[in-house]
């Protein structure tokens, strides 16, 4: 006799020995619910406070958020608003970058509740405040690359993650845009998110519009997700890009773009499936007008570009000069409309965008990286963090990442800033090392890095204008005068991290 | 390049876009509150600033206002390469212009280094325009300024929509070129103001290429580019110029005067040209002196 009732002492073996229940039917209960409603429920979905108790967040732990509403976000206030308010003391706050929407951080560190920060970068009140020494313990400035590959690694370990999305189902499938007709916000990739969302202990969706399961083109996963807030808003759409993208009428900005296209066109790598990335700053943008021209008369197709994309990438993709995006941060509507429309416009977690150590990283495939730079020295340090006044100002981003991995870095900088220099001695804050750093465009020349002397000598073969760092840094001077030293006090307000996790710089406090 | 004399940002910088001369401006864009300020800022400008190849003019206030004289001193003592004289309408203005320069100069010890533009800005201006151009050994070109003109004309500006486009300034185009070509000097056109008509802005600089300016006045750098591009010679006519002025020097050697190219004489005005066209395609940056 061989029925499940005659094997019942053997079933009862084999679980003992695999050390396991026996199964009991009478446990079951078929759930009857029709599925379109059960698709709208799920214990996920609760308040915010709610997922705050239930994640069994404590002082003293490590709370993340992400950055792609720029100056539009509404997250991070917000939850940190609740958590003041719930009594929580001593946190360490870890965003991908903070902006000038987020001044209210400065009550809340004045109050204890937030007593750390790691981030890409400091803007407005808040950096002058903390450049000020506003908080007891440096903030820890990274990389993108090097923050996702920390999170990654365990260095910067996070404990609750508070994603803000422009659409979740109840299940915590979230994206950067939403397909429904409810849609409110659109900030496009999550890139910055991703590994917050995968490597946090416990991962809290924040969104403005709960979707009907399954959201689609979803970058984040439910499996990476523990709890999902229905808020009214994440963040003012409009804010992504500090204003309308549109073409520079600036003529410092024209020339400097117009000697960079032409520098990346004569730099020996401006042939068929070359790769790009541009920053967002007037010139940067304005670089991909002049590219763009240069590809179509030379019959030149980029086969990917790279970064934080701009609507002057989707033309070109969209015109077909530029096989595929792809995508860690939009940084207008334009870009993050086409990231949900488009199959070739890829998104890409900030480990596959920049890290070192990652060797998907998409910057590892960079051929040409264009940049800014509040500051570079005779070296061609460059510092896009710290302002010539010593204030924070800026925002690390992933200048180190791409000036490092690309094949050609090329950094635009005017000379002068109305009456600052931003060709100097040596930089306020090392951000990115010379090393790293290939041409420098200014608008009295451009300086090569001693050591690319091939870029240098097709710059001048096609008849540019190649100057020493140096001459560049005497015509600042004579024009401008030495400035007089910054007023820093003793106190370490700011730790940088090189890519590979190492200290690179201090900053001090200012005491004016 | 016009540039506003009481802005040092401006001042500062201008030539980094490449124009061939700039104008510091005292006159229509100073107001009279900062008159003097716009004085001591251009001047120390010219003082202090390396323009490096760049031509440097000065528009002056007219020498019958309180601030001209002041003007004509201060410019000429920091170096001035051209004085550019507004609303200009006799001769005998030049030469009132040239007697202040020469006393400033003369103090100076360098009678000779300052030249004059004349900016022909009314009807009575253009009906001189041969005796302006030739009042002076200094006069190095005449300028149009189509804005008091057509004021005075009594003639509304057309705009690039208008089938009269350019009509009302006909002839004080041609009177101005012709003037300048008799009597040796640079014949340069008035301004275009319209930044964003960039379409009309070039047929402009294209028609008065074609009625025979030497150059146009801009008011923004990103003027610069459509008038180097349209005065730019073009690769199939330096070749030729090229080719002119090597059988003109093989010639020479040669001890013949006559030459033929490619079957064609080759007489004066021809071996002229070709020397414009060669001297224009160097200033554009084309060639090199250096491979001719």
């Amino acid at each position: 006799m061989n029925s499940i009732k005659d094997r019942a002492a053997l079933i009862a073996q084999a679980a003992q020995k695999m050390n396991k229940e026996v199964y009991n039917d009478s446990n079951m209960k078929k759930i009857i619910t029709p599925r379109h409603e059960l698709q709208r429920q799920s214990g996920k979905v609760v308040t915010l406070e709610e997922a705050i108790k239930r994640t069994g967040l404590k002082d003293g732990m490590t709370i993340s958020f992400h950055h792609h509403f720029r100056g539009g976000d509404k997250v991070i206030n917000m939850v940190v608003d609740k958590l003041a308010e719930m009594g929580f003391k001593n946190l360490h706050l870890a965003s991908s970058s903070l902006i000038d929407v987020h001044e209210p951080l400065i009550e809340h560190i004045r109050n204890g509740v937030i007593t750390q920060i790691s981030t890409s970068g400091l803007r407005g009140k808040l950096a002058n405040e903390i450049s000020h020494g506003l908080m007891k313990e440096p903030v820890v400035f990274r990389s993108h690359g090097s923050r996702g590959y920390a999170i990654k690694s365990g260095e910067l370990h996070i404990d609750v993650a508070f994603l803000g999305a422009s659409s979740s189902d109840p299940l915590g499938n979230a994206a950067g845009f939403s397909t429904s007709e409810n849609a409110k916000s659109i900030c496009g990739s999550l890139g910055y998110a991703l590994p917050d969302a995968k490597y946090a202990d416990h991962t809290v969706i924040l969104t403005d519009d709960l979707v009907d399961y399954p959201n689609q083109h979803n970058a984040i996963s439910e499996a990476d997700v523990e709890f999902v807030v229905v808020v009214d808003s994440v963040g003012d759409s409009s804010k992504i890009s500090s204003g309308a993208i549109r073409d520079t009428k600036n003529p410092r900005d024209i020339l400097l773009a117009k000697q960079a296209a032409k520098v990346v066109m004569n730099s020996g790598y401006f042939e068929n499936g070359f790769s790009l990335q541009t920053g967002s700053g007037g010139a940067s943008l304005a670089v991909t007008k002049y590219l763009r021209q240069g590809m179509i008369d030379k019959g030149i197709k980029a086969s990917f570009a790279l970064g934080g994309i701009t609507s002057h990438m989707v033309k070109l993709h969209q015109e077909g000069l530029i096989d595929r995006l792809i995508d860690v941060q939009s940084f207008d509507k334009v870009a993050a409309e086409s990231l949900m429309n488009d199959c070739k416009h890829k998104s890409v977690s900030a480990n596959e965008y920049a890290a070192m150590l990652e060797p998907g990283s998409a910057t590892h495939y960079l051929d040409v990286v264009i940049l800014s730079a509040l500051e570079v020295d005779v070296n061609f340090n460059v510092n896009v963090l710290v302002g010539s006044d010593g204030i924070i100002r800026g925002a690390i981003g992933g200048h180190p990442d791409t000036a490092a991995d690309s094949a050609l870095s090329v950094i635009v900088c005017p000379l002068l800033r109305g009456r600052i220099p931003c060709v100097v001695e040596e930089v306020t804050t090392l951000i990115t090392p010379g090393s790293n750093v290939d041409v420098v465009v200014t608008e009295y020349g451009i300086a090569v890095n001693p050591n690319r002397p091939e870029i240098k000598k097709r710059l001048e073969d096609a008849g540019m204008n190649i100057v020493d760092i140096h001459d560049l840094a005497d015509k600042a001077r004579k024009i401008i005068g030495t400035p007089d030293p910054l007023p820093f006090g003793d106190k370490v307000v700011g730790v940088v991290l090189n890519r590979d996790g190492s200290v690179q710089d201090v900053i001090k406090n200012i005491t004016e | 390049m016009f540039v506003p004399g009481n802005n040092p940002g401006m001042m500062q910088d201008a030539f980094i876009y490449g124009p061939d001369s700039i104008m510091l401006d005292l006159e229509d864009s100073v107001t009279m509150a900062e008159k003097d300020t716009a004085r001591l800022l251009v001047h120390n400008a010219l003082k202090t600033i390396d323009y490096g190849k760049t031509e440097m003019v000065v528009r002056i206030n007219p020498l019958s206002t309180p601030y001209g004289k002041k003007d004509v001193e201060a410019v000429v003592k920091a170096g001035v390469h051209v004085i550019r004289m507004p609303k200009t309408e006799t001769a005998e203005e030049v030469k009132e212009l040239e007697q202040e320069i020469i006393k400033i100069e003369t103090e100076l010890g360098c009678v000779g280094r300052t030249q004059i533009m004349a900016a022909i800005e009314s009807t009575l201006g253009v009906i001189n325009a041969y005796a302006i151009a030739t009042a002076s050994k200094r006069m190095m070109g005449i300028a149009l300024g189509a804005e008091d003109y057509c004021a005075n004309l009594k003639a509304q500006r057309t705009s690039g929509d208008s089938p009269n486009f350019g009509m009302e300034l006909l002839m004080a185009r041609q009177t101005i070129v012709t003037a300048a070509r008799a009597a040796g000097i640079d014949a340069l056109d008035t301004v275009f103001s319209n930044l964003n008509d960039m379409d009309t802005f070039k047929r402009e600089v294209e028609m008065i290429k074609a009625m025979g300016f030497d150059g146009k006045s801009i008011i923004n750098p990103r003027q610069i580019e459509v008038v180097n591009e349209v005065f730019a010679p073009k690769e199939k006519d330096i070749q030729k110029a090229l080719t002119i002025l090597a059988a003109i020097k093989e010639a020479e050697q040669r001890g013949s005067g006559v030459i033929a190219v490619n079957g064609k004489m080759v007489d004066r005005p021809v071996v002229i040209r070709a020397q414009r066209t060669i001297d224009l395609a160097i200033a554009s940056g084309i060639i090199n002196k250096e491979d001719i």
